[in-house]
């Protein structure tokens, strides 16, 4: 069960900031602000060493005390962080992924709709769905 | 089918005429920037959608390549037939057939008002690149008539 979904733009500005608990919201700003220097070093590691399957999907970008970080960068490079509960052991690697597959499909149409502009924040209902859902399954 | 496809051809025929029936009134530019514009947020959100299942580029030559085939082979059911580069954020997109100007009759005189079939491709293409992260300048140029070449100036970082 996911405790913060995090979408951020291409030039490193937040665009969407999810939290179980309303009150943490500002905590996970931070955590989540931190985690961009792991992706971007992640990334280029990455795309340097050329016989590596070139996968959307990062893994674990860090674990802290109570949490574990996980990214997802698309090819647009638009970063999506989610960051678990350490005591939730019961949660697979691929389960983080399929999650994260399902937040790039929820990205891209909400992406496509003609009334969202590239850049700004979103708002849309159907993508929070999708959030929210993350949030409280299992 | 066939039918299907010139369903694509004729629609952006009808909003070539009809932006430059509202926008060209005062100048052509204006209509070729209204175009390009259009093409701009297509090619974004299209890159957007494409490249869900790719895997990750290298860099900006993995970028073009992908333009040139899968990009291209989706909009225009053809790959680009040459890609040239001088290596220094130049590239010359090379297509012997473009499908927009096959319905053009190949005489000389036809060259020049065909140009503006060719603004909404090329805002495509930076859309496209844009959203993939490669800030660029598009151009065209029709040389002899169902041939064009798009001209990508990459604008550093």
């Amino acid at each position: 069960m996911a405790v913060c979904v995090a979408v951020i733009a291409k030039e490193n500005h937040p665009l969407f900031l999810r939290t179980m608990s309303p009150e943490e919201e500002l905590k996970f700003h931070y955590t989540v602000h931190t985690s961009l220097d792991v992706v971007e070093e992640k990334v280029s590691s990455l795309t340097k060493s050329s016989n590596d399957p070139r996968e959307l999907y990062l893994g674990l970008l860090y674990p802290t005390e109570d949490y574990k970080v996980y990214g997802y960068v698309t090819n647009t490079k638009i970063k999506f962080v989610v960051v678990v509960e350490s005591a939730n052991n019961f949660l697979r690697d691929n389960e983080i992924r399929m999650m994260f597959q399902r937040l790039h499909v929820a990205y891209t149409d909400m992406f496509c709709n003609p009334f969202y502009n590239a850049g700004e924040n979103i708002t849309s209902r159907r993508f929070e769905k999708v959030v929210e859902n993350m949030m409280k399954q299992d | 089918m066939a039918d299907t496809d010139s369903v694509f051809e004729f629609l952006h025929m009808q909003i070539v005429e009809y932006i430059h029936d509202v926008h060209g009134k005062e100048s052509e530019n204006n209509a070729t920037t209204k175009l390009e514009e259009m093409g701009f947020t297509i090619g974004q959100r299209l890159a957007e959608r494409f490249t869900k299942e790719t895997a990750r580029f290298k860099d900006d030559l993995d970028v073009m390549k992908y333009i040139c085939k899968e990009f291209w082979t989706a909009l225009y059911k053809k790959q680009i037939d040459n890609l040239r580069t001088n290596h220094q954020g130049v590239f010359v997109l090379q297509d012997n057939r473009f499908r927009l100007l096959t319905q053009i009759s190949d005489t000389e005189e036809f060259i020049v008002p065909a140009a503006k079939y060719l603004s909404l491709p090329c805002g495509l293409i930076r859309g496209a690149l844009a959203n993939l992260g490669i800030p660029s300048i598009v151009g065209a140029e029709i040389t002899t008539m169902p041939m064009c070449k798009f001209t990508i100036n990459i604008q550093k970082h």
